[in-house]
């Protein structure tokens, strides 16, 4: 049987689950979720996500929420076709993969979701963005996005030589990101910008980025 | 060798790691790190930890930070000794990321600003942000609703043994409930049922003790 996602290709969460699927060369249906009408918040989706948000995997008779779980469900299930995302073989690889997922989790993503939450989300309800969180938050992002230069002078990759969830997880907020006034954080960072655009030519991304659509206001 | 973590004590993402290294009964050695005088900017520790944080740790050449990471790693490594936090099939395993994850965006996000004006600010003189105490705590009511059905029906939080799942809410958790707003935690049975039984456990104790609590 093939695995089921629930969600829609625009969200990011959603196509942090896709690429990592096309990454590990494995079938899926995408089962859309209505997010405008607010179908995430009703009784039968929150029956398989009492949190009420996308992406949902169903697999069989196991249903998983929360994007980073599933991906490395995934990874871990078919760690033996595609690309390898964990660094299975080796168990101090695998550590600093997970190392710089937590970095992404806990560094990266509240500062840029918030940017793209004033910035993209907020506009699309009609309302305006709050100009100093933005501000407050390009600010910490920008303060990461040093600690990567320094780190991506080192290696290819964030984990090491190798492309894996650690920078999978980065995708879809970071190629949103791109599409505001700010991408000067990026593009003036000659390492952090050579490795999103190294992201940006991979076969599972240019299938995954047409879905990407919400587009953010001009500022 | 000895495990050698870099970090306080008495905070709660190297009290993550610590409760980890107990429940797996793996020797270590903390080196400590004095956050009441940013021990942990200066340049010794940014080499460790380049976003000045604790823990970080040693172990002879092997280096890692991020707390969670580091409790998976030992959990994976030493997975036939001590408690088996990480469950007994990759569907569970599955489940208890799940939960854990949860921790991160949903738990994290709220109780530690929460314990930063509850607690920190007070200690460091600062004054107290009544607004966003009285909003987080809204916010948290409502996960906490959550988690309070999920353990009706389930003994932990992803299924019926102890896992990382459950570990990883802990040092937190604790602090959450040495304040004067525990009850959010009390009111609610069955997560009140559940945190005790956590804390009955003899690693959390041992770990209670070490940090002076």
């Amino acid at each position: 049987m093939v695995m089921k996602v629930y969600g829609d290709g625009m969200s990011a969460c959603v196509a942090r689950v896709l690429l990592c699927l096309h990454e590990k060369e494995t079938e899926f249906e995408l089962v859309p979720v209505d997010l405008f009408a607010c179908h995430h918040k009703l009784p039968s989706f929150l029956s398989m996500n009492p949190f009420g948000q996308v992406p949902v995997l169903q697999d069989e008779d196991l249903t998983l929420f929360e994007s980073r779980a599933i991906t490395a469900y995934i990874a871990e299930k078919h760690k033996d076709k595609g690309t390898d995302l964990t660094r299975h073989a080796d168990a101090k690889e695998a550590a600093i993969v997970k190392l710089w997922s937590e970095v992404e989790s806990h560094h990266f993503n509240p500062a840029i979701s918030a940017v793209i939450h004033h910035l993209i989300v907020v506009p699309l309800q009609g309302k305006t963005p709050d100009a100093a969180i933005v501000e407050e938050n390009l600010e910490k992002l920008g303060k990461v996005l040093d600690v990567y230069e320094e780190k991506l002078g080192k290696t290819k990759y964030l984990a090491g030589d190798s492309y894996t969830l650690a920078d999978l997880h980065h995708v879809p907020y970071t190629y949103y990101f791109m599409k505001t006034g700010h991408a000067g954080l990026v593009n003036d960072r000659p390492n952090v910008k050579a490795w999103w655009e190294d992201l940006c030519s991979r076969p599972a991304f240019l299938k995954v980025s047409p879905g990407l659509t919400v587009a953010p206001a001009t500022n | 060798m000895v495990v050698k973590l870099y970090g306080q004590v008495t905070a709660a993402c190297p009290q993550r790691v610590l409760l980890c290294l107990l429940e797996k009964k793996i020797e270590f050695e903390i080196v400590h790190i004095d956050l009441d005088t940013l021990e942990q900017k200066r340049p010794e520790h940014l080499l460790r930890q380049p976003f000045g944080q604790v823990p970080a740790i040693e172990d002879g050449d092997f280096k890692l930070f991020e707390s969670r990471a580091i409790a998976r790693y030992y959990a994976t490594k030493y997975s036939d000794q001590g408690t088996n936090l990480l469950g007994k099939s990759l569907e569970h395993r599955a489940i208890v990321d799940q939960w854990a994850d949860v921790e991160v965006g949903y738990f994290n996000v709220l109780v530690h600003p929460l314990v930063m004006n509850l607690v920190i600010k007070p200690r460091l003189g600062e004054e107290c942000d009544a607004a966003l105490v009285e909003e987080l705590k809204v916010k948290l009511g409502v996960v906490l609703d959550i988690y309070d059905n999920q353990l009706a029906s389930n003994r932990f939080l992803a299924g019926d043994e102890f896992t990382m799942a459950d570990l990883t809410h802990m040092p937190a958790m604790g602090y959450l409930m040495r304040t004067d707003i525990n009850r959010i935690v009390k009111d609610r049975a069955n997560m009140n049922r559940w945190w005790e039984e956590v804390t009955a456990r003899p690693a959390w104790k041992k770990l209670m003790k070490m940090a002076g609590f």
